[in-house]
């Protein structure tokens, strides 16, 4: 087969694909019943992938560690209540907040964020682009794969009226490879999103949803169809006119445009059940700052997103539950410009509906050199496959998780128990 | 002028005859056959459309005709020769009084555009300690936009983006060097720099004019060694800032003398460079490097640099290029501002082991030595074969095309123009199945759009509607560059905003741009007819029955007020048969 005519097999036949080939029916049946159907409930899975690899040892700190703060002599962030100016805000006695997250502090109080640390993928790679397919594909060391796991997670697309347009979407420029194989939607702009033609507007996107219609069979053809599903949903339901709500102020920037428009898709009940967005600038090799600096301006920007996010969509945020992921974490030890280079195991968050939160899960592996992975990096004790298994199961209520994680055993007992 | 018959429509009367005569069950058997892969040679004019869509940015109304008649052979040759073809018009266009900071050296970017810049960043923050505000804040959105606001206009940094992008997009729709700037898109995205990155801004300039553009028809190496040593190279992968560790300096300095350094001085590797030289650059992420090899490379290169700009001002500008001031920067003998630099002082003086060959210390040499064993590796030729016939052939090359031209790539010592020959005179490179297989990128898009219709740009509003498709040139901030496949490029948002941008062209609604009238109006000259020879007219090719009944549909049912012409022109360009190349 083409590679082109994936999209469009998928979409047509309803059967599934997973690496290494077609599955024989009783899998696709599978498969298909591996979301349970209507998702009434009208629970939402945000992710935000951070790309460049975030410094998960500055955003949540590991103050109770001295070793942290020998590896660190000019970038550590200081110890809660040390005095020191920007020092981190404590957690639980050991870990602390970056001081930019400050505006999350709330939510791990009132137990709707909770934290995951020395999580990651064990493969070893320190290539942001294999790390980021490897996560996205959710199948780590394995590059044949051809569909992204949350496309695996929406299961056989659903025909005719019972999946909306706007079941999956994505606020990026082009399809990640996370959603790719699923009939998701990317855009970046809903005020913009269909054909703006003035008075010739509406015939005009018609001519071009019949020309595509009738175009060779593939990427584009199912791409063309999709999007004027969802157009025609976007021109009724209106999300763009949506109000934020509960004076949340988002920051300027595509984070903020992106989390923004997610609440407006979802505050305007349009089907949304899987939501992806993200955001970059966090390969700080140099100059990367402790309390203060590069990573510190990232973070502000990062936390004042989400938790405006949260604040915009109040109760609603009970439905929603958003999760935050990175390629791999950065080097114990600073590097010689004040900065770090590629590591391992890094820093996951949840926040909303379901989590277990006002808590630091995971094992933590130590600092010290014997614990360090390679002699240099966190070691990974959390894969975040389990993470996204549990929060797929308990939230989206995902069964089929050997179809999700192909190859992996996702075992309740491997739980951390980071959503209730 | 004759076209050849349509496939798609043959094909479907057939169809509709076979439903006739046979019923329905052998219809669709044989609907089926004919849908079926095309294994027939393609005739002279598909050849001429698809050469015209590979090594160029499209054709030019009447290109098709022109590359029929002097054979595709000549055409190829001629292409592969850019500095053979006068290109006098563009140039004329480029001169240095419409694109001022396109002409200057990094010296003078960095006197037009930095300078001021460090000036009011040091007025605003000198008000800043006068009102006794927090000292240790980054400035805030408001000072940043006075800040701005202090220096001129044609002073501001973004001028430099603003030119650099107009240009390419004037180059790549009006040169008549056409493959010349299909591969300089392709190296630029090859060699990514992400030009909002701190002093990528004023280095950009430089890289594309003096790195990339006067080696991309000579060896790989030479392409290789000049990219190496760039300014915008070393400084967007942080070589610049890469010194050898503490036991590895060829000089001691006393403990006490490095902690007292100066705020922002480097003080050891960063592998960032080294890892992505080989992974991207060059072996390719499976080329069989390891961590050490990274490690070992980034040691080799330590002490490859930018020279910082002289004593006067120099204090600010250092602290910009987070090189650290003082005494460091005054000992070093005098460095052209802004230009690679070797600091002997900076150089690990230790012995290097890089995928399994030793490097004695050497300087300077061992990173040139490094770098041209790189250039000629297996894994290498394999990697840079790959990614050529994944621009000029299919999203999947056929693995038998890529073995051959990496072996003709270590043949003939990495000779740029002769394994990009190699390719496109290849029997997989006229191969039907590859026939306008590929989707159009953004860029791609845009200007083949604007070819068609015989536009002029001044190529500064239309690179906002790239940027909305996905693909802001030169901000792709991971040093990957670019998706060349088709699944990076086709995605909701991104074909609306095609769509969006075909009616806009086609209504002449873009600012600083234009469609040939003459063209738009043949392209509407007679609806029903019309619309297929339109199509040739305009994008060179058979379109199928249902874009061609939609069209004219849309024709005789009227657009709301728009011009008939316009409607047909837009909805071509639009079209799904315009998407691919």
């Amino acid at each position: 087969m083409a590679p082109f005519d994936r999209r469009l097999f998928l979409k047509s036949s309803g059967l599934s694909i997973i690496a290494g080939g077609l599955l024989p029916n009783v899998f696709v049946r599978m498969a298909q019943a591996s979301t349970l159907p209507g998702n009434s409930s009208k629970r939402v899975l945000v992710a935000v992938f951070q790309r460049g690899a975030v410094d998960g040892l500055n955003l949540l700190v590991p103050y109770g560690e001295k070793v942290y703060y020998d590896a660190r002599p000019s970038i550590a962030v200081p110890r809660p209540g040390s005095g020191a100016a920007n020092s981190a805000l404590d957690l639980d006695g050991f870990f602390g907040l970056h001081p930019s997250l400050a505006p999350l502090i709330p939510h791990f109080r009132d137990r709707s964020a909770a934290f995951v640390h020395a999580v990651g993928s064990p493969d070893a790679t320190r290539s942001h682009f294999d790390a980021q397919d490897f996560m996205e594909s959710g199948t780590p060391g394995s590059k044949s794969t051809p569909d992204g796991f949350l496309a695996r997670a929406l299961g056989a697309p659903k025909t005719g009226s019972a999946g909306s347009p706007l079941r999956a979407v994505a606020m990026t420029p082009g399809m990640p490879r996370i959603l790719s194989g699923s009939s998701a939607i990317a855009m970046t702009s809903l005020a913009g999103f269909g054909i703006r033609a003035g008075q010739a507007s509406e015939p005009l996107s018609e001519s071009f949803e019949s020309m595509y219609e009738g175009a060779v069979a593939g990427t584009l053809q199912a791409t063309a169809r999709e999007s004027f599903e969802a157009v025609h949903l976007v021109r009724s339901a209106d999300p763009a006119n949506i109000p934020v709500a509960n004076g949340a102020a988002y920051p300027r920037g595509p984070l903020g445009n992106a989390l923004r428009q997610i609440a407006q898709l979802i505050k305007s009940d349009v089907g949304l059940e899987v939501a992806f967005t993200d955001v970059g600038g966090w390969d700080t090799h140099a100059a990367e700052g402790g309390g203060n600096g590069q990573l510190a301006n990232r973070l502000r920007d990062f936390g004042q997103a989400i938790a405006a996010f949260a604040q915009d969509l109040g109760s609603r945020m009970a439905d929603v539950t958003l999760v935050t992921m990175s390629e791999f974490g950065r080097t114990v030890r600073e590097n010689g410009n004040r900065g770090t280079d590629h590591g391992h195991a890094n820093v996951m968050m949840l926040l909303g509906g379901g989590v277990a939160g006002g808590k630091v899960y995971g094992k933590w592996p130590g600092l010290d050199s014997s614990h360090l992975y390679e002699n240099r990096d966190l070691a990974v004790t959390t894969d975040f496959r389990d993470v996204f298994a549990e929060v797929l199961a308990k939230r989206l209520r995902v069964t089929a998780l050997d179809r999700v994680f192909p190859g992996y055993e996702c075992a309740e007992g491997k739980r951390l128990g980071v959503i209730a | 002028m004759r076209f050849p018959v349509s496939r798609s429509r043959s094909r479907s009367r057939l169809a509709r005859l076979a439903i006739v005569v046979g019923g329905l069950a052998i219809a669709s058997l044989i609907v089926a056959a004919l849908t079926a892969a095309r294994t027939d040679a393609l005739t002279p004019r598909e050849q001429a459309l698809h050469v015209l869509n590979r090594l160029s940015f499209g054709p030019r109304p009447g290109d098709v005709d022109r590359v029929v008649r002097s054979g595709v052979s000549s055409y190829i040759e001629e292409q592969l020769h850019p500095e053979r073809i006068p290109d006098g018009r563009v140039e004329a266009r480029l001169s240095a009084s419409n694109y001022p900071a396109l002409a200057m050296s990094n010296a003078q970017i960095i006197a037009n555009f930095e300078v001021p810049l460090l000036e009011a960043r040091r007025k605003i923050k000198a008000e800043r300690a006068a009102n006794a505000k927090a000292d240790d804040g980054e400035a805030t959105d408001a000072e940043v936009a006075k800040a701005r606001e202090l220096i001129p206009p044609e002073q501001r940094p973004k001028r430099i983006l603003e030119e650099l992008t107009a240009a390419r997009i004037l180059r790549a729709s009006e040169s008549e060097r056409q493959l010349n700037e299909v591969m300089v898109d392709f190296w630029m995205n090859h060699f990514n720099v992400y030009a909002n990155k701190g002093q990528d801004r004023f280095a950009i300039v430089s890289f594309e004019r003096d790195t990339v553009r006067p080696h991309i028809w000579g060896t790989f190496e030479q392409l290789l060694q000049a990219t190496a040593k760039s300014p915008a190279m070393l400084f967007y992968l942080d070589n610049a800032r890469s010194v050898a560790d503490e036991d590895h300096r060829p000089f001691q300095r006393s403990r006490a003398a490095s902690a007292a350094g100066t705020a922002g001085a480097p003080r050891g590797l960063n592998e960032n460079y080294a890892r992505e030289l080989m992974e991207l650059h060059t072996l390719g992420v499976d080329g069989g490097y390891t961590q050490k090899d990274v490690t070992e490379l980034a040691r080799i290169l330590t002490g490859w640099s930018i020279g910082l700009p002289r004593r006067e001002g120099a204090q600010a500008a250092a602290g910009g290029y987070g090189f650290g001031r003082g005494r460091g920067a005054m000992m070093r003998p005098a460095e052209a501002p802004g230009e690679f630099v070797f600091r002997a002082a900076a150089h690990d003086a230790g012995t290097k082991t890089l995928l399994g060959v030793s490097f004695a210390p050497l300087g300077i040499a061992e990173g040139e030595r490094a770098i041209s064993m790189l250039a000629h590796h297996p894994a290498t030729a394999h990697h840079i074969a790959h990614q050529l016939c994944q621009r000029l052939v299919a999203d999947d090359p056929p693995k038998e095309l890529v073995d051959r031209v990496a072996r003709r790539f270590l043949a003939n010592g990495g000779d740029l123009r002769d394994t990009v020959r190699a390719i496109v005179t290849s029997p997989e490179f006229f191969d039907p199945r590859y026939y306008r297989s590929k989707i159009k990128s953004p860029f791609e898009y845009v200007v083949s759009a604007l070819r068609a219709v015989g536009g002029a740009t001044d190529g500064r509003a239309i690179a906002s509607k790239i940027a909305d498709m996905g693909e802001p040139l030169y901000l792709c901030q991971p040093p990957t560059g670019y998706s060349d496949t088709a699944d990076a490029w086709v995605s909701s948002g991104s074909l609306l905003a095609r769509l969006n941008f075909a009616l806009a062209l086609a209504q002449g609604r873009l600012p600083g741009t234009t469609a040939d009238p003459g063209i738009v109006k043949l392209a509407g000259a007679s609806p029903g007819r019309g619309v297929d020879s339109a199509a040739h007219w305009l994008i060179g090719t058979d379109i199928s029955e249902d874009t061609l009944t939609t069209i004219t549909q849309r024709v005789a049912d009227g657009g709301e007020g728009a011009e008939p012409s316009t409607l047909v022109a837009g909805l071509l360009l639009g079209s799904p048969e315009f998407q691919r190349q």
